[in-house]
C-alpha cells in the first residue's frame, strides 16, 4: 500500500483578479522508503500541492480532491486537531529559505525540543538528549553550544541542517523537502543533498523532493513526476525519464540543462518548447 | 550592555540641555508677567513692580537667568514656586504619585485590551470583528480628550450616577499618604469603603486617558501581527503540528511585540500630554493639573521645572524601552 496517495487534487486561490487555478487534477503516490522528485518550473504548482497535504495553505485557497490518503487515512476528512497529530510527527517538511524558516526570537534548541514536546511524552532531559542526537545526525559541530544559538548566529547551511533535524525529530515516515537547496551556496547545496540522501537511506523514510534542478533529480530520486502549469505531464522512474522522455515539456526541460549551453547564452525551456505543444501532448 | 547604557546616557545630556532651553524660553514667550499676576486686580506702582522683579531676579539679562537656573538644576535645585514659595521639586514629588497612578492604570488598560484586540483583528482579518475594532479604534484615536471626558462625565456621573465627577477619593475618607497611590493607601488605611471610593474615582479618568494609547496599540498590534503571520517561521511552526494558540500566541506574538513595545514606549509621552487634559477635566490633583494652574499663574519656575521633570521621565522611559528591546529581540545585543 502506498504511504501517500493523492487523487485528483485541485487548488484554487481567491485573488483580487478572481479565482486562480494553481493545481488542476493532480494525482500521485509515494511508497514507503521511496524518493519521489517533483520537477517543474516556478508556478507549476509543485509547492502548493505539498502545502495542501500539510494543511499549510492560506485561507484564500480552496482544496478539492477525491482523497489525500496518508498511511491509510484520508487526511482531508480529519479534524484540524487530528491532522496536527500527523503533521510534524509522521510528515516532516523543510523549506526553501532556511534562515527565514526559523523563528528569530527563539534558540534553535528550543525550536527543536518544541516539536518533541508536542508529539512525544519525553521529559525535558530526554528532549535535550534527543536534540543533541539529532544535531549530531545532521552534522552540526559543538552540538551542546549550538543548541543555545539563535538562528541569526548560524549560516544558511547550518539553518537548513537545523530545519532537517527539526523535521526528523519524531522519526517521520515521510519527509517533504521543498527546494531545500535553492537558497544555498553551490558547495553547501551538495552537502545538504548528500545529507538528505544519507538520512533517507539510514532511516528508511519516504521523501518527496520538490526541485527544478534536473541534476538533483538524477542524483537522488527513484521516481520523477513532471508538472507544468498545475498539471502532471509525465511520471516515470528516473532512468527512463532521462533516457526517453515522452512529453515535449520534459524533453525541453532536459534540453535546457546548463551543460547544453552553446556560446555565451544559457538555453531556456522556451527555446525547445511551445505552449501549444503542451495541449497536443507532443503529437504535432 | 554597560557601554550601551553609558552611550545612551551621554546622548541624554544634549537632549536635556535642549529641553531646558525650550522650557525656559516658552513660558517667557507667553504674554503677561508673573509680577503682574501676583498683583492681581490691584494696581501696582512701577517702583514696586521693579522691586519685585529684582527680588525674583527677572531684571537680569535672560542668559544670566538661564545659566543661573541651569546651575541650580545640576545641584538638584529646581527653584521655588513664585506663588507658593515652596521648592518645585518637592511639589512635583508630592503630586507625581497621583499622575503615576493614573498613567499606570491607563497604560495597563490600553495594553491589556489593545494587544488582544489587535491580535484577534489580525487573525480574523477582513471579518466584521476586524473592521469593527479598527473602525472604533480610528474613532478613539481621533477623539478630542476633553470632549470625550465630558461626555463620559455627563453619561456615567450625570445620567447614571455611577461614578463621582472629580477628585481621587471621597471627602469622607482621610488617611496619611504612605505610597502616594490612592488604591494602595486606601487598602492600607483599613477604612471600609475607602478602596471602593478610590477605585470609582479612578475609573473614568483611566478610561479617558487610555483611549488614545489603546487605539494606537490595537492598530499597531494588528499591523505587526499581519506582517508576522505571513512569515516563513510561522509556517514552520504550523508545519510542526503546533496548535493555533501556540503558533499565534508564542511564535507570531513574540515577533510582533517588537514594534508594539516601541509604540507603548512612545505612548508614555502621549500619556503625559493626555494627563494634563485629563487631570484638568477630572480635577485630578496630579502634575498635569499643577502645570496648567501654574501656566495661568505665570509661575515661571514651576512651569519650566515641571516641563523639565516630565521630559526627564520620558527620556528615562525611552531608555528603558530600548533596554527591554534587547530582552525580547535576541538579534539586538548591546
Amino acid at each position: 500500500m502506498a504511504l501517500l496517495e493523492i487523487k485528483n487534487l485541485c487548488l484554487t486561490f481567491d485573488t483580487v483578479g478572481g479565482k486562480l487555478k494553481a493545481v488542476d487534477g493532480i494525482s500521485l503516490h509515494v511508497d514507503r522508503g521511496e524518493v519521489l522528485a517533483i520537477v517543474g518550473e516556478s508556478g507549476s504548482g509543485k509547492s502548493v500541492s505539498m502545502l495542501a497535504v500539510m494543511g499549510l495553505l492560506p485561507w484564500t485557497a480552496t482544496i478539492t480532491a477525491d482523497y489525500i490518503r496518508f498511511d491509510g487515512k484520508d487526511i482531508l476528512n480529519l479534524s484540524p486537531s487530528d491532522r496536527r497529530k500527523i503533521i510534524g510527527k509522521d510528515i516532516g517538511m523543510i523549506f526553501q529559505e532556511p534562515m527565514a524558516s526559523l523563528n528569530p526570537c527563539f534558540t534553535v534548541g528550543f525550536q527543536i525540543e518544541e516539536t518533541l514536546r508536542q508529539h512525544t511524552d519525553l521529559d525535558r532531559a530526554a528532549r535535550r538528549r534527543r536534540a543533541v542526537e539529532l544535531f549530531r545526525m545532521v552534522g552540526i559541530p559543538n552540538t551542546e553550544d549550538r543548541l543555545s544559538s539563535y538562528p541569526h548566529q548560524m549560516s544558511g547551511g547550518q539553518c537548513q541542517r537545523v530545519m532537517i533535524a527539526m523535521a526528523l525529530a519524531c522519526n517521520p515516515k515521510l519527509l517533504i523537502a521543498d527546494e531545500p537547496t535553492t537558497a544555498l551556496d553551490v558547495t553547501i547545496q551538495k552537502q545538504i543533498l548528500e545529507l538528505l540522501v544519507n538520512l533517507q537511506i539510514e532511516t528508511g523514510m519516504a521523501m518527496i523532493l520538490i526541485t527544478h534542478d534536473m541534476g538533483v533529480v538524477a542524483e537522488t530520486a527513484d521516481r520523477v513526476a513532471v508538472q507544468y502549469k498545475g498539471r502532471r505531464v509525465e511520471e516515470s522512474d528516473v532512468l527512463s525519464l532521462f533516457e526517453s522522455p515522452k512529453h515535449p515539456y520534459t524533453r525541453a526541460l532536459l534540453s535546457a540543462l546548463p551543460e547544453n549551453a552553446t556560446g555565451d547564452r544559457l538555453p531556456s525551456v522556451s527555446d525547445y518548447f511551445l505552449e501549444e505543444e503542451a495541449v497536443t501532448g507532443g503529437a504535432a | 550592555m554597560l557601554q550601551f547604557l553609558f552611550r545612551r546616557l551621554a546622548v541624554l545630556i544634549p537632549t536635556f540641555v535642549g529641553v531646558s532651553i525650550i522650557a525656559f524660553a516658552f513660558i517667557r514667550l507667553l504674554p503677561g508677567d508673573p509680577v503682574q499676576m501676583m498683583a492681581g486686580e490691584r494696581v501696582i506702582s512701577p517702583e514696586r513692580h521693579a522691586e519685585l522683579s529684582q527680588q525674583l531676579g527677572f531684571d537680569r539679562p535672560i542668559v544670566v537667568q538661564y545659566l543661573d537656573y541651569l546651575g541650580g538644576i545640576v545641584t538638584g535645585d529646581f527653584g521655588n514656586s513664585i506663588v507658593t514659595k515652596r521648592p518645585v521639586l518637592s511639589e512635583f514629588l508630592a503630586l507625581f504619585p497621583a499622575t503615576l497612578e493614573l498613567s499606570i492604570c491607563a497604560i495597563l488598560l490600553a495594553v491589556i485590551i489593545g494587544v488582544p484586540l489587535g491580535i484577534i483583528a489580525a487573525v480574523k482579518r477582513g471579518s466584521w470583528f476586524d473592521q469593527g475594532v479598527m473602525g472604533v479604534a480610528l474613532v478613539g484615536y481621533s477623539m478630542p480628550i476633553f470632549w470625550w471626558g465630558l461626555l463620559l462625565i455627563i453619561f456615567f456621573s450625570g445620567v447614571l450616577q455611577l461614578t463621582p465627577v472629580s477628585g481621587r477619593i471621597s471627602l469622607m475618607y482621610f488617611f496619611p499618604p504612605v505610597t502616594g497611590f490612592m488604591l494602595i493607601d486606601s487598602l492600607l488605611s483599613g477604612q471600609s469603603g475607602a478602596f471602593k471610593s478610590a477605585l470609582s474615582h479612578l475609573i473614568l479618568p483611566t478610561v479617558v486617558l487610555a483611549t488614545i494609547p489603546l487605539a494606537v496599540i490595537a492598530r499597531q498590534t494588528r499591523s505587526a501581527m499581519l506582517e508576522v503571520l505571513s512569515e516563513d517561521y510561522v509556517r514552520t511552526a504550523r508545519a510542526k503540528g503546533l496548535p493555533p494558540r501556540r503558533v499565534i500566541g508564542l511564535h507570531a506574538l513574540r515577533n510582533a511585540l517588537i514594534p508594539v513595545v516601541t509604540t507603548i514606549g512612545l505612548q508614555i509621552g502621549v500619556l503625559m500630554a493626555g494627563a494634563i487634559l485629563t487631570e484638568t477635566i477630572f480635577s485630578w490633583p496630579g502634575i498635569g493639573k499643577w502645570m496648567v494652574d501654574s501656566v495661568f499663574r505665570r509661575d515661571y519656575t514651576v512651569v519650566q521645572g515641571g516641563l523639565l521633570l516630565i521630559a526627564i521621565i520620558i527620556m528615562v522611559v525611552n531608555l528603558l524601552v530600548d533596554v527591554l528591546y534587547g530582552l525580547i529581540n535576541p538579534r539586538i545585543r548591546y
